[in-house]
């Protein structure tokens, strides 16, 4: 029997509908995409769905409160509100500059969680 | 009275994409300026991804965008002015800079670039009946507290407006762990992307009521809850269907609206429709060398074509002051 999922793709603004036929959990088709990224996104979607994080980070000693941050790539969806929990309790003391790790290993992803803006050290700190 | 040859409002992606395109067009004398305290406009709050697809290829957060430009506009050491905000300007293109721990500046331009962005439609432009409490702010009002302040608007949230700000503050406000009830929309359809519906409502189960909209605020010192409804096809409340839903936050998410309150000192033909001025296929305003650009012209969904638009502007205010020199 041929399950069929129905699918948003998140890859561009585009956010094609794409259509996966799985047989016993495997893929036998995908359409509607209109590129590769789309068959990724879909192959990924009905089998590891995946998100890269983007929150923020305690700044401490900085000329800002919190500093953007990201994981760098994307990591599995359910690992979202519990990696949201290591980060909370992260700190980071300024300078901090883009793209500089803030934490090595998001919840055992192996994936780590960089800055995506800087953020300068106040005066006399 | 200082001289520029170009002037730039606004140090957002449209400011910076024009200054930094006029720059490549030879114009050596610009300046950009800029009210908050660094360049990058709204960008900077936008610390999710999704900025960047067309222009650099690939998907870039909000400030990692801005730092492209930025980046950019230092290595060009193109000159910039933050903590400057512009409260007049005239037809024969006298700008009036009030800049912190400075005080009034009067600039002579030979050429004007509006790029002055956009600002949210309030709660008073919907006319939603109850009290005035706290905790009622715009999507763009929370993601500041949110990602730049480092604070919460409150912890029980409820969402008017399913454009693409609320769509994404729903995500953003549930990582943080406030429980957002619900996003509610007055249309039949979101205005939202639809990458947003599905990567910040249904990865979060967050319900999107469509056809809804809240009828009444409850609470006098703080939200305490507000009146969710449907609505017909005219858009008005049917009866019975009223939902009591307790909250301590209500964010609109309900539009953008160009802010052009310096162009209209330029007396200078606006749109109805996009409530930006009326510009040429080369930006150009109808008072020749002054050109306007982004969201200040109308409200994009991308700041790729932001920064599209804005490259041609620059160019066209580069031509303008080249042929003006001849």
């Amino acid at each position: 029997m041929t399950e069929k999922k129905e699918l948003t793709c998140i890859k561009c603004p585009r956010g094609c509908g794409i259509l996966v036929e799985l047989e016993q959990g495997s893929i036998v088709a995908i359409s509607g995409n209109q590129c590769n990224n789309g068959k990724e996104y879909a192959k990924k979607e009905v089998t590891n769905p995946t998100r890269i994080l983007t929150t923020t980070v305690k700044v401490l000693k900085g000329t800002e409160k919190v500093v953007a941050v990201k994981s760098k790539e994307e990591i599995p969806k359910e690992k979202l509100l519990p990696a949201m929990e290591q980060i909370r309790k992260a700190a980071v003391e300024a300078p901090v500059v883009l793209g500089e790790t803030i934490l090595e290993d998001l919840c055992d992803t192996g994936i780590p969680l960089v800055a995506t803006a800087s953020v300068a050290r106040k005066r006399d700190c | 009275m200082l001289q520029y040859d170009l002037v730039i409002i606004g140090g957002g992606p449209a400011g910076l994409a024009a200054a930094d395109s006029a720059r490549e067009m030879g114009i050596q004398s610009i300046l950009i300026l800029e009210r908050e305290n660094k360049l990058g406009g709204i960008l900077n709050q936008c610390i999710h991804t999704g900025f960047g697809l067309h222009t650099f290829r690939e998907e870039l957060t909000g400030p990692e965008y801005a730092a492209r430009y930025i980046d950019k506009i230092r290595e060009k050491e193109i000159e910039y002015k933050v903590s400057a905000m512009v409260i007049h300007i005239t037809r024969d293109k006298q700008v009036t800079v009030m800049e912190k721990g400075v005080g009034l500046i009067h600039i002579q331009a030979k050429a004007i670039v509006l790029a002055m962005g956009c600002r949210e439609r309030p709660r008073g432009a919907l006319n939603i009946p109850g009290y005035r409490p706290a905790g009622i702010y715009s999507a763009g009002t929370a993601q500041y507290f949110v990602n730049i302040d480092g604070t919460l608007p409150g912890r029980e949230i409820v969402i008017l407006g399913s454009g693409d700000i609320g769509l994404i503050m729903a995500r953003r406000l549930t990582l943080e762990g406030a429980n957002v009830k619900c996003v509610a929309e007055i249309m039949p359809k979101s205005g939202g992307l639809k990458r947003n519906i599905v990567q910040c409502l249904e990865d979060f189960g967050i319900p999107l009521r469509l056809s809804h909209t809240v009828t009444y605020i409850h609470g006098k010192e703080r939200v305490e809850g507000v009146t969710l409804s449907k609505v017909d096809e005219k858009l008005e409340p049917v009866p019975g269907t009223d939902e009591f839903i307790s909250c301590d936050t209500l964010l609109l998410s309900v539009g953008l609206i160009p802010e052009n309150e310096l162009t209209k000192k330029l007396e200078v033909p606006m749109d109805e429709k996009t409530k930006g001025p009326v510009v040429t296929s080369e930006m150009e305003t109808a008072l020749p060398g002054v050109f306007a650009c982004g969201n200040v012209v109308h409200v994009h969904d991308l700041v790729d074509h932001v920064s599209q638009e804005a490259k041609k502007a620059g160019e066209s205010a580069a031509r303008y002051i080249l042929e003006e020199a001849i």
